[in-house]
C-alpha cells in the first residue's frame, strides 16, 4: 500500500481540474492563515497602560544583531547539547551492547534479571531518572543529564541489539559452533557484528530521540541550548525579547535534529540496499520506537518457533 | 517509604492529573493524527505537502520547546490560558505526527493487492478505503498505536517538570525538595506509578504485534 495511486482513478481532465483548483485554494487558505498569525503577532498591544510593540518589531528583534549573544548561544548552549549528546551516545551504546550481551545469555540468573532491568528503564521517563541521578547520586547537572539519557537509550539500544541477534538466521550459530568456535565467540565474533550493522538504523534514529531528549536538562537546570536563551539571555535581555530567543532555540533544534535525521534515513537506505540488494528499498520506519517493536516481534516470533519441535 | 505512605493522597492526586493530561492529550492527539495521516494520503497535493512539512517540523522539535512555547510565550501573547490546558494543547500538537506515522504505517501493511482487487471490483476511493483497506488496517495499527502511547504517558511529565502543572513528576519534586532525607523511596513511589501504566501496555503492544508477526 506504498503506493497509493491505487486508490483512486487516474484523474480525468475534469478530475485533474478540480485537484487543482482545491490545491489552489488550500494553498492560498494556509498561506491567508500564516499571515493572519503573523499580522496577529505583530500587532502592537496595550496592557496596563502601555503599548508593547508587536512580535516582529525591530526593538525585538536588534540583538540578532549582538555577536557577543551568538558567542554565548554556541559557545554555551549549543556546545553544552552537542557535548552532553556526543557524551550519552557514546555510553548508551555501550551500555547497550552490554545489556544486549547479558539479555542474551544462556544463564537464567543472569539474562532475567537484565531483561527485568531494561522494562524497568523502558517504563520510566528519562526526566524522573535524571532527577533522581540528580538528587541521589549528587553528580552535578552535566553527569545528570548524561548517567540518565545514557542509561534510558542503552536499555533501549540493548533491546534492539538483542533482537537483531535473536533474528539473525540460525544457520550463523550453528556453522560458527561446527567449526569449533565456543558459543562465547561465536558470538562475539560471528552473530554479534552482523546484528549491530543490521540494527544500526535504529540505533541512529534513537540516537536523533536522545538528541531530542537533551532539551530536557533545562528542568534539571543544565545549562544547555534550551536554558541558555530562554533563560540566561532571557533575564539578561529581559522579557520583551523572550519570544526572538524561542525562535532562535527553536531554528537550532531544527537544524541539529534535521542533519542528524537526514543522515540516519541515509544510513537506513544503505544498509537496507547492502542486506536486500534485489529488493527494492522499502520506505525505513523512522520511528525507532514502532520499528524495536517491529524487531521485538520478530525476535519473539523466531524464539517461539525456535521452541516448537 | 513512611513519606510515600503519608502523603499517598498527593500521589494519587498527581496520578490523577498525569493520567487527565493523557486521555485529553491523547484524545487530541488521535483527532489532529488521524487528520494529518488522511491528509497525507488525499489526492491533492497541497494537503500532502502542508502535512509531510508539519510532520517533519514537529518531529524534530524537542517536546521542552513546544509546552515552553505554550506555558511561557503563548501568555505574553496575551492569552489567558489556564496551564494545564496549555500542557494538553502541547502535547497533542507534539503526539498527533506520532499517530499519524503509526496510522500510515498500518495502511502501508495491507497487501496492495487488497486495493488493486477492491478497485477491479469497481470499488470508488471513499469504498475501497473505508471497506477494505481501513478494516485491516486497523488490526496492525495497535501495537504502534498503544507504543505511542506509552512515549505519551512518559512526556506528560515534561509538562509536569516545566513546572506550573502539579501532576505525578511535580508532586515528585515538590515531595524530594521539602524531604530530603527520603529522596529514593519518593522518587521509586514515582517511577512505580508511571510503571503501573507503561509497563502493561508495552507487553500488551508486543503481545499484539507478536500475533501479528505470525499471523503475517
Amino acid at each position: 500500500m506504498s503506493n497509493a495511486s491505487v486508490l483512486f482513478d487516474a484523474p480525468g481532465p475534469r478530475a485533474r481540474r478540480l485537484s487543482r483548483i482545491l490545491s489552489v485554494v488550500t494553498a492560498v487558505l494556509v498561506v491567508a492563515g500564516l499571515g493572519w498569525v503573523i499580522v496577529t503577532l505583530n500587532t502592537p498591544r496595550e496592557s496596563g497602560g502601555i503599548t508593547l510593540p508587536g512580535m516582529f518589531d525591530p526593538s525585538r528583534w536588534d540583538i540578532v544583531l549582538d555577536p557577543e549573544m551568538w558567542g554565548f548561544i554556541i559557545g554555551v548552549g549549543v556546545w553544552g547539547t552537542l557535548r552532553a549528546a556526543a557524551v550519552a551516545a557514546v555510553l548508551a551504546i555501550a551500555i547497550g551492547i552490554v545489556l544486549s550481551l547479558l539479555r542474551s545469555s544462556e544463564i537464567a540468573w543472569i539474562r532475567v534479571p537484565t531483561a527485568v532491568l531494561i522494562e524497568f528503564f523502558r517504563g520510566m521517563p528519562v526526566l524522573l531518572m535524571m532527577l533522581f541521578i540528580l538528587l541521589v547520586a549528587g553528580t552535578g547537572q552535566y553527569w545528570a543529564v548524561v548517567s540518565a539519557l545514557a542509561i534510558y537509550n542503552g536499555a533501549l539500544i540493548g533491546e534492539a541489539l538483542r533482537a537483531g541477534l535473536v533474528a539473525l538466521p540460525r544457520g550463523q550459530r550453528e556453522a560458527a559452533l561446527s567449526v569449533g568456535m565456543r558459543p562465547l565467540q561465536s558470538k562475539m565474533l560471528v552473530e554479534f557484528p552482523q546484528a549491530f550493522r543490521q540494527m544500526l538504523p535504529i540505533i541512529v534514529a534513537q540516537l536523533v530521540v536522545l538528541l531530542k531528549d537533551t532539551s530536557l536538562a533545562y528542568i534539571v537546570g543544565y545549562p544547555e541550548l534550551l536554558r541558555v536563551t530562554l533563560n540566561n539571555l532571557g533575564s539578561y535581555y529581559g522579557n520583551r525579547y523572550l519570544f526572538t530567543l524561542w525562535c532562535i532555540a527553536f531554528v537550532l533544534y531544527l537544524a541539529m535534529n534535521l542533519s542528524l535525521s537526514w543522515f540516519a534515513r541515509w544510513l537506513a537506505k544503505r544498509t537496507d540496499r547492502r542486506f536486500h540488494p534485489a529488493k527494492a528499498a522499502p520506505e525505513p520506519d523512522e520511528d525507532p520506537n514502532q520499528a524495536l517493536l517491529v524487531a521485538d516481534a520478530t525476535a519473539a516470533a523466531r524464539e517461539a518457533e525456535g521452541r516448537r519441535p | 517509604m513512611d513519606v510515600v505512605i503519608a502523603n499517598l493522597p498527593l500521589y494519587l492526586q498527581g496520578f490523577s492529573v498525569t493520567l487527565l493530561l493523557l486521555a485529553v492529550g491523547g484524545a487530541g492527539a488521535l483527532v489532529l493524527g488521524t487528520v494529518i495521516a488522511a491528509m497525507r494520503i488525499s489526492p491533492i497535493s497541497t494537503l500532502r505537502v502542508i502535512a509531510t512539512v508539519y510532520t517533519e517540523i514537529v518531529r524534530n522539535t524537542p517536546l521542552t520547546l513546544v509546552v515552553l512555547f505554550c506555558a511561557v510565550i503563548v501568555p505574553i501573547l496575551g492569552s489567558r490560558l489556564p496551564f494545564i490546558i496549555a500542557g494538553m494543547i502541547a502535547l497533542a500538537v507534539y503526539t498527533a505526527p506520532f499517530i499519524a506515522e503509526a496510522l500510515r504505517s498500518g495502511i502501508n501493511g495491507v497487501p496492495i493487492g487488497q486495493a488493486e482487487a477492491a478497485r477491479s471490483l469497481g470499488f470508488g476511493f471513499t469504498q475501497t478505503v473505508s471497506l477494505i483497506v481501513l478494516p485491516q488496517a486497523f488490526r496492525m495499527t495497535i501495537p504502534p498505536l498503544i507504543n505511542v502511547f506509552i512515549a505519551l504517558t512518559k512526556n506528560t511529565s515534561v509538562v509536569g517538570g516545566v513546572g506550573f502543572v502539579s501532576e505525578l513528576f511535580g508532586v515528585g519534586r515538590t515531595l524530594a525538595n521539602a524531604h530530603g532525607d527520603a529522596v529514593i523511596a519518593i522518587l521509586i513511589g514515582v517511577a512505580f506509578f508511571y510503571l503501573v501504566v507503561t509497563v502493561p501496555l508495552g507487553l500488551l503492544a508486543t503481545q499484539l504485534e507478536r500475533k501479528w508477526v505470525v499471523q503475517r
